[in-house]
């Protein structure tokens, strides 16, 4: 049966079981828009950007394991995607983005609303393509949510000239082949039986945990690993939640605002098993002091991934939950230790590191501590939330104070590093759980980069929760002025702030505002009460800073710490 | 260390630029770069010579592989292998110097394919060693412009005894 370019589209969109697409209309885009207009399947959200959109679908795809699809028109609806696509990029999280193009005939003749969005978005996208001809449509369309969601997964993008969504061509679907794309899954059995040995012989194994585990869906196969060898766990920013953050194994988040006894335990180890994860700056610090004594095993689904920033020992190429269900098997049938005996003094240390320097912060009754805000959300929620971050400070705080138990409850821009993702992403993870509790802990710099999208949360009745920790600056470069630019504060000061509660009132949200700590509770217990759009306005100690702290390039156990006086301790003791 | 790669791509649109872009996006060094049909005429063959210790090859090689259009890479540097590089190199010799021109051409089997009153243009095919002594042989005798093709490469099958 004939069908039309953009019939096409809709029907495969329908047999991805695609359910909400995130998008943005305009003129060359319209054939497809106009089928979305009654469909009944299909729900598109419409959000105030294009850079918002691709966010929301990001939320979608990290809370719900499903990729996220974003649909926008050409020229500036495409470019304004760009940083979200690199968003999930840096993260490995799978989108299928359709830009609209103009029609073929006029591709290359600079003509309105055309950019080269498959040149621009090459380096930032898993895979893209340009759909010349509609008979080719629903194969690249398969294609395409094969390559997004397979493998390490990541973002595609399609770009949809006018012409070939109005022409008609036969529907096939066929099987998706790509003779050159082949993603390893199982783990070589050489290699997994060598790291068992090795975990056998070590004395002071640390686990970290990366993102990869939560790709894969490998939690359950991780803490198997951890509990059974009784070895801990530290998880990097994207990996929290692939392991219980309140479990006695786990050390946190490790790095340069990771805890002192996650860094700790990295610096003394002897044995490294990187599952997941991809040694990123933020993670190593200093490359050659990095965990000096420590052989390394590293598993992860990407061959570029291993061996790229560390010396590895051990690599083990495949998808992170089929090589621990064998390496469990191959440690519980091949090796017999008394795990408990063996890792008795090494759990002890770290349980010494634990108590030496808790992660922790001085309280105020006067002014509002960000981390307090955040504790109180966690102690609230009891940890069942969605919790997306901004970028900066309030993500930092989120990380280190709130507890992730489960995956895919923590959506935040690890990677790139994206001010004004989290508000959309919260966005995005309500329409894909309208009955769970989203909360979006931001800074009042980063809010202000996406906040049209109140309009979008505000329309579909979504009842996202906005913390602003506001501190009136753009508090994470600050504290970098203030340690290492001798307290210049240029440009990060922002002056004026919009009054948020106004704001969100303006848009048809409801606005709160704690100015005491005392104030706090009741607000937080107020805005999650509220079923509708709420913007929670914190107004925060601007000179609060995040530690502890690894400055660049430093090794990661040269910790910078908050100095702090004793009377303030005790004052947290009573409070607590 | 120079290395060799020869790749199996799919010959389509933007495939080269999706090579060029990794290597200029992670600071890669391309010395040349030369592509081709194969027998298959949807696979384009490409060899490209590029430097780097031992981590920046592995980590080159797997990017490449990492590739969606990369349908096979080998580094010819760890195979017995042939390399071939053609040259057109255009000479603008003094009178004295012609008869000497023609002599070293001859020696390097070198072809004369086009020339002028004032001009010869020699090419040449050989590994890289001989056109660089080519060219320095050449060189006082008044260069006026050369043109390299890039270098190719293939794997020797070995002889059964």
């Amino acid at each position: 049966m004939k069908m039309t370019g953009a019939e096409i589209f809709l029907e495969c969109l329908k047999r991805e079981g695609v359910k909400h697409v995130f998008g943005y209309p305009g003129g060359v885009i319209l054939n497809i828009f106009d089928l979305l207009y009654d469909d009944k399947d299909i729900q598109l959200i419409l959000t105030r950007h294009e850079q918002g959109a691709v966010h929301a679908a990001d939320g979608y795809a990290r809370s719900t394991g499903k990729p996220g699809v974003v649909l926008v028109t050409s020229g500036p609806g495409a470019t304004n995607t760009v940083t979200g696509i690199a968003t999930a990029s840096m993260d490995s999280i799978p989108l299928v983005v359709f830009s609209g193009q103009v029609p073929t005939m006029l591709i290359g003749n600079d003509a309105f609303q055309e950019a080269d969005i498959v040149g621009i978005s090459r380096p930032c996208t898993k895979y893209n393509f340009l759909a010349k001809d509609t008979k080719d449509l629903s194969r690249i369309i398969r294609e395409a949510f094969h390559i997004a969601t397979t493998g390490r997964p990541g973002p595609v993008l399609i770009d949809l000239p006018k012409d070939v969504t109005a022409s008609k061509a036969d529907f096939v679907w066929p099987e998706v082949k790509i003779r050159s794309y082949n993603p390893t899954y199982e783990g070589n059995k050489w290699m997994i039986t060598q790291a068992a040995h090795m975990i056998a012989k070590s004395k002071k194994a640390l686990i970290i945990a990366g993102g990869g585990v939560i790709l894969s869906g490998g939690s359950k196969e991780l803490k198997e690993l951890a509990e059974f060898t009784e070895i801990p766990v530290t998880m990097t920013l994207m990996g929290l939640g692939s392991f219980p953050g309140t479990h006695r194994l786990s050390l946190g988040m490790p790095g340069m605002h990771g805890t002192y006894y996650a860094n700790k335990a990295i610096q003394e180890s002897d044995l490294l098993i990187a599952i997941g994860m991809r040694f990123d700056d933020r993670v190593t610090g200093k490359i050659d002091a990095f965990a000096p004594n420590a052989k390394i095993i590293h598993i992860d689904i990407d061959p570029t991934s291993i061996r790229k920033n560390v010396r590895v020992d051990v690599p083990i190429v495949g998808d992170v939950k089929r090589v621990l269900t064998v390496l469990n098997k191959v440690l519980k049938e091949d090796i017999k230790e008394q795990w408990t005996e063996v890792r008795r003094a090494w759990l002890k240390q770290i349980d010494i590191w634990k108590h030496e320097r808790p992660m922790t912060y001085t309280y105020s009754d006067e002014v509002i501590k960000p981390q307090f805000v955040v504790e109180k959300i966690y102690e609230l929620t009891k940890g069942d939330a969605i919790i997306s971050t901004e970028v900066g400070q309030n993500q930092m705080w989120a990380a280190q104070f709130y507890k992730f138990d489960k995956p895919r409850m923590w959506l935040t821009s690890g990677g790139l590093g994206t001010m004004g993702y989290g508000f959309p992403a919260a966005i995005g993870a309500q329409i894909a759980h309208p009955n769970k509790l989203v909360i979006d802990i931001a800074g009042d710099g980063s809010i202000q980069m996406n906040i049209q999208e109140l309009a979008t949360a505000v329309i579909n009745k979504l009842p996202v929760k906005v913390a602003i920790l506001n501190n009136h600056y753009l508090g994470m470069v600050r504290q970098w002025q203030e340690l290492f630019f001798n307290e210049r504060y240029s440009y990060t000061h922002l002056e004026v702030i919009p009054d948020f509660v106004k704001v969100a009132e303006a848009y048809g949200a409801v606005g709160l505002r704690a100015t005491k700590p005392s104030e706090v509770e009741p607000v937080l217990k107020e805005g999650f009460k509220i079923k509708k759009t709420v913007f929670m306005d914190f107004i925060c100690d601007w000179k609060e800073k995040v530690f502890p702290m690894v400055p660049a390039g430093a090794p990661i156990d040269h910790m910078l710490f908050e100095e702090k006086s004793e009377k303030a301790e005790k004052k947290l003791k009573a409070v607590k | 260390m120079r290395h060799t790669i020869s790749l199996l791509v799919e010959n389509r649109f933007g495939v080269l630029s999706r090579i060029s872009g990794l290597f200029s996006g992670r600071g890669y060094n391309i010395e040349s770069l030369s592509v081709g049909e194969t027998i298959d005429p949807e696979i384009s063959n490409m060899t490209i010579v590029t430097s780097g210790d031992d981590q920046i090859i592995e980590q080159i090689t797997k990017q490449l592989n990492k590739l969606i259009d990369v349908i096979k890479v080998v580094d010819m540097t760890e195979l017995d292998h042939v390399e071939r590089e053609m040259v057109l190199i255009k000479v603008a010799p003094r009178q004295e110097d012609k008869a000497e021109v023609l002599r070293i051409a001859e020696i390097f089997r070198g072809r004369i394919v086009d020339s002028s009153q004032r001009t010869y243009t020699i090419e040449v095919t050989g590994d890289e060693k001989k056109i660089e002594a080519l060219i320095e042989l050449l060189r006082p005798m008044g260069i006026k412009e050369f043109v390299r093709t890039g270098k190719i490469a293939i794997a020797r099958e070995g002889v059964k005894k």
